[in-house]
């Protein structure tokens, strides 16, 4: 037997307490607000509010895996956020309508949003070059390059915007955060994303069929694959209900899924846990440490330049306060998430609970009409005790 | 009160799988500098480590008497064995760099005022007349960082004596110093010794003994061969004791064909690192050919591991030299590259060098091997766990499954996958150092087999060992260094313990009288 089953329970214990405790906080915020948390207006408003954060939170998990952190995140999200209303605003709607004066205005404005994302996606790498190389090459400590970016960022956010909020943006651009798919789509979209979970869990048996591996009784894929699929069919249901399938959930999807295979299934993604577990040990497994920490705060740099867009389009405007206490968010969602600020240990998926765990709080309170500075202290208080239970589990390990 | 200080009466010590003293009796007599001698993992630390409280009383079987009153130490057994009079400086120190010589000398226990704060004017006065007590010139309001390695010692042992110590213990003091800082060190032992302060002596530099001791104790695989005073004995006739076991049927030897040159270092030099934790290489030379197995000897320190992390491309100062891989020139300081030729390097210390621990079996074996199974996009999981289970098999891994954490293996088996990691890659040129270190019996006697295996196979293997039976039994030539120098290679069937050892000390053949 290669993977035995008492280990594979043992590494899906964190993951299982983790949904527990969503359900629980889940639970308690629909007794305390007499259930309109569970209406599908709030749960569809709950999943878009998540979206930004767990962007972060997903290539926060890979700079904490590493061994390293990010408190720049915020900020940089916030300027990428301002770039991208200013492009729309006044560079792009300046600049496009010179060099084609006859393009219809729904075009221009299909034109302005793809440019202003590419030019946007950009940014964040390039951003992500800066710190990375001060972090993997030159060696400054990822803690001071980024507390370094985070006010480096702010301080150029608040000199491009003027103190002003920017707007206006592109509809097309708005459709990012605030669209939905139509329902049938919505549907046939459900459709095809089980029917291609069934394919690869039949797929994958086949592999281990032709590998000459012991396969497991086809009974527990099916079951799996049937859960799965029952959990996307009752989503679909519930969004349907309100207006359908959120833009920005999918887009939040399809990066949790890309970075997951990435963490999984690629060279990369495996150097990147060696690395956070044992500096020296990978080092002396012939594996380029600091090309791969480079790599990890590019990706970081792009995933914020992707929390940046939806953050603009969802407010439709470039603000000032953009991103602020993002970074914070983000990295309690990877802890609460089971990533070891140690290094070497953490996962997307988590990472994503953990979003939505934060998002929860923040969403249950604001129902409850609770005051903001009861939300502070309550997600501060949240976030140690969920490190405190980290600590005596591995404690007791 | 006898006149013996400290007895030891029948003293084992077990630990999972070895016997690390057994039955274990000498006497320490009040007043003298009393050497203890023996190679390495020969027990000299264990022995202090029970003297000192770490092992405390009952966890060891027989009797530890301290001025004639049984060593019963329970709970915090350390601070109680200061309290007795007791004091230790350990091998690495343990010093506060940015503390000046007076903080660190009171650390835990600065003298206060009455509004509770620290009293500095007592703090140094004292320290000051703790220094001259023992005539020891240290500038005392300076920082240790400042100090250099000799007075970093001397704080030690000021640090050691505060508690006005009846007995002191040094463990191998000289290691980090220079010719002269050994000599002021042995002035100021002998000061002490003046002033009725007992001291153990723990070193493996025989030459040492001489010069300060008045008694020496010899231990070899745990057990006592013999106490005596230093003016009965020789050089030679320590070194005999110290390694004068029999050659027990404990390794498999096989036939194996040897081969053409398939790697020749000439001149490996490389220059100290800013922290001097790292032996300097001068000018070594080697070569190796294919199916044959290679011993490096030497004392811990000698540079064995260096050179071996210097070919292998991991990160060195000023590395000069060159290598040659079947009679091309590798270019130097790559691990890549290394790997690329087909070399592959088992480090020594297999938890922080080798293994994530954290991490299971089959990701710690395939982390250097995965470009073997993957395409840019994609690890082939089915291939590389297969590749995996292969060698699991073929090491005998005792685990449940690939799956399980590293952590939760024993020694032997976490050494085996750090072996199999290194297999994975097929290497040509093998680079073992100290494979063997503890692990049990049992999974030595496979590791043997699996090097001569592997030799058979054509791989030439280089093993760094501290153990001298080892590599006697299973090398066919050895090089010892010494002080980052290669001081000469033996055919296995001229090498003798006694040669390499003498060759280890830093002497030659005639000096040692071992020709």
């Amino acid at each position: 037997m290669t993977l035995h089953i008492i280990d594979r329970m043992r590494m899906q214990l964190k993951t299982y307490t983790m949904i527990l405790a969503l359900l629980v906080i889940w639970l308690l915020f629909g007794f305390l607000t007499h259930w309109v948390f569970f209406s599908p207006t709030n749960l569809s408003n709950l999943f878009r509010q998540m979206t930004i954060i767990s962007f972060l939170a997903i290539g926060m998990v890979l700079v904490i895996v590493t061994g390293n952190i990010d408190l720049s995140v915020g900020s940089v999200t916030g300027f990428i956020g301002v770039v991208a209303a200013g492009l729309q605003a006044t560079i792009l709607a300046k600049l496009l309508p010179n060099l084609f004066p006859t393009l219809p205005p729904q075009s221009m404005a299909l034109l302005i949003t793809v440019l202003t994302i590419l030019i946007c996606l950009i940014v964040g790498g390039l951003i992500g070059v800066y710190q990375g190389t001060l972090v993997a090459y030159l060696g400054i400590p990822s803690f001071i390059v980024t507390l370094g970016g985070m006010l480096l960022f702010r301080g150029a956010l608040l000199g491009y915007t003027q103190g002003k909020t920017i707007v206006p943006i592109e509809q097309p651009f708005k459709a990012i955060a605030q669209g939905y798919l139509s329902k049938s789509v919505g549907f046939v979209l459900a459709g095809a994303v089980i029917v291609a979970i069934f394919i690869f869990y039949l797929w994958n048996r086949n592999q281990r069929r032709m590998y000459g591996f012991p396969l497991k009784p086809i009974y527990i894929d099916l079951l799996k694959a049937g859960g799965f699929s029952a959990a996307i069919v009752l989503y679909v249901l519930i969004m349907n209900d309100y207006q359908g399938l959120q833009n920005p959930v999918l887009l939040m999807a399809l990066v949790a899924i890309v970075f997951s295979y990435i963490t999984k299934n690629t060279r990369f993604g495996r150097y990147a846990y060696a690395i956070g577990g044992n500096r020296e040990a990978t080092m002396l497994s012939g594996i380029n440490i600091e090309r791969n920490v480079f790599k990890v705060f590019i990706l970081m740099g792009v995933l914020c330049a992707v929390s940046g867009i939806v953050l603009t389009a969802r407010v439709a405007a470039g603000s000032i306060s953009g991103g602020q206490n993002y970074e914070l968010s983000a990295i309690a969602a990877c802890v609460i998430g089971g990533t070891s600020l140690m290094g070497g240990e953490g996962t997307i998926f988590g990472a994503i609970i953990g979003s939505l765990i934060m998002a929860s709080l923040e969403n249950g309170m604001s129902v409850m009409n609770m005051g903001i500075e009861w939300q502070f202290m309550i997600r501060g208080l949240v976030l140690i005790f969920a490190v405190y239970v980290d600590v005596v589990s591995k404690r007791n390990r | 009160m006898s006149e013996y200080i400290l007895q030891f009466d029948g003293v084992t010590k077990d630990f999972p799988g070895v016997r690390a003293l057994s039955n274990v009796s000498f006497k320490v007599k009040e007043g003298e500098i009393h050497g203890i001698c023996g190679e390495n993992g020969a027990g000299k630390s264990t022995l202090m480590k029970i003297i000192s409280g770490v092992y405390p009383h009952g966890s060891y079987q027989g009797k530890v008497l301290f001025k004639d009153t049984e060593l019963s130490f329970s709970g915090l057994s350390i601070r109680q064995a200061i309290e007795r009079g007791i004091a230790i400086v350990y091998q690495e120190f343990a010093l506060v760099p940015q503390l000046t010589v007076g903080e660190n000398i009171h650390l835990g226990r600065e003298p206060l005022n009455n509004a509770g704060l620290i009293n500095w004017h007592r703090l140094y006065s004292e320290t000051k007349e703790l220094l001259d007590r023992y005539h020891l010139r240290i500038p005392f309001e300076q920082k240790v960082i400042n100090l250099g390695v000799g007075q970093q010692q001397m704080v030690e042992i000021a640090k050691a004596l505060i508690e006005s110590a009846s007995l002191l213990i040094l463990d191998e003091p000289t290691s980090a110093l220079t010719e002269k800082e050994v000599e002021s060190l042995f002035e100021i032992l002998h000061k002490l010794k003046a002033g009725g302060v007992t001291c153990i002596y723990i070193s493996h530099k025989l030459e040492e003994f001489f010069r300060i001791a008045d008694s020496l104790t010899v231990i070899r695989d745990g057990a006592v061969i013999r106490s005596l005073p230093v003016k009965e004995t020789s050089t030679e006739e320590v070194i005999k004791m110290m390694v004068g076991r029999e050659m027990k049927e404990r390794f498999p030897k096989t036939r194996h064909e040897i081969g053409d040159i398939v790697l020749e270092a000439k001149e490996i030099t490389t220059s100290p690192d800013a922290a001097k934790t790292k032996r300097a290489l001068q000018e070594v030379s080697f070569d190796i050919r294919a199916g044959e197995i290679l011993g490096i000897a030497g004392l811990m320190g000698s540079g064995r591991s260096e050179l071996l992390t210097a070919i292998f491309g991991a990160p060195v100062s000023h590395l000069s030299g060159s290598v040659s891989v079947k009679g091309e020139k590798m270019p130097l300081g790559s691990i890549r590259e290394a790997m690329a030729r087909g070399i592959s390097y088992v480090p020594e210390d297999r938890k922080r060098q080798g293994l994530v621990v954290k991490d299971t079996i089959s990701n710690n074996m395939s982390l250097p091997n995965l470009y073997q199974f993957s395409s840019i996009l994609a690890i082939n999981k089915l291939k590389e766990i297969r590749e995996c289970q292969r060698l699991f098999d073929y090491l005998k891994i005792k685990s449940n499954s690939l799956a399980s954490s590293v952590e939760s293996l024993s020694g032997g088996n976490q050494q085996k996958v750090v072996i199999a990691k290194w297999l994975m890659s097929k290497p040509r040129i093998l680079f073992l150092d100290e494979p063997t270190r503890g692990i049990d019996v049992g999974a030595k006697y496979e590791i043997y087999k699996l090097i001569n295996e592997l030799a058979a196979d054509g791989v030439a293997v280089v093993m760094v060992s501290s153990e001298l039976p080892e590599l006697l039994g299973i090398c066919d030539r050895i090089l010892v260094m010494h002080e980052g120098k290669a001081m000469g290679v033996l055919p296995v069937e001229q090498a003798t313990q006694e040669k390499l050892m003498t060759l280890a000390a830093g002497m030659t053949l005639e000096e040692g009288g071992a020709a």
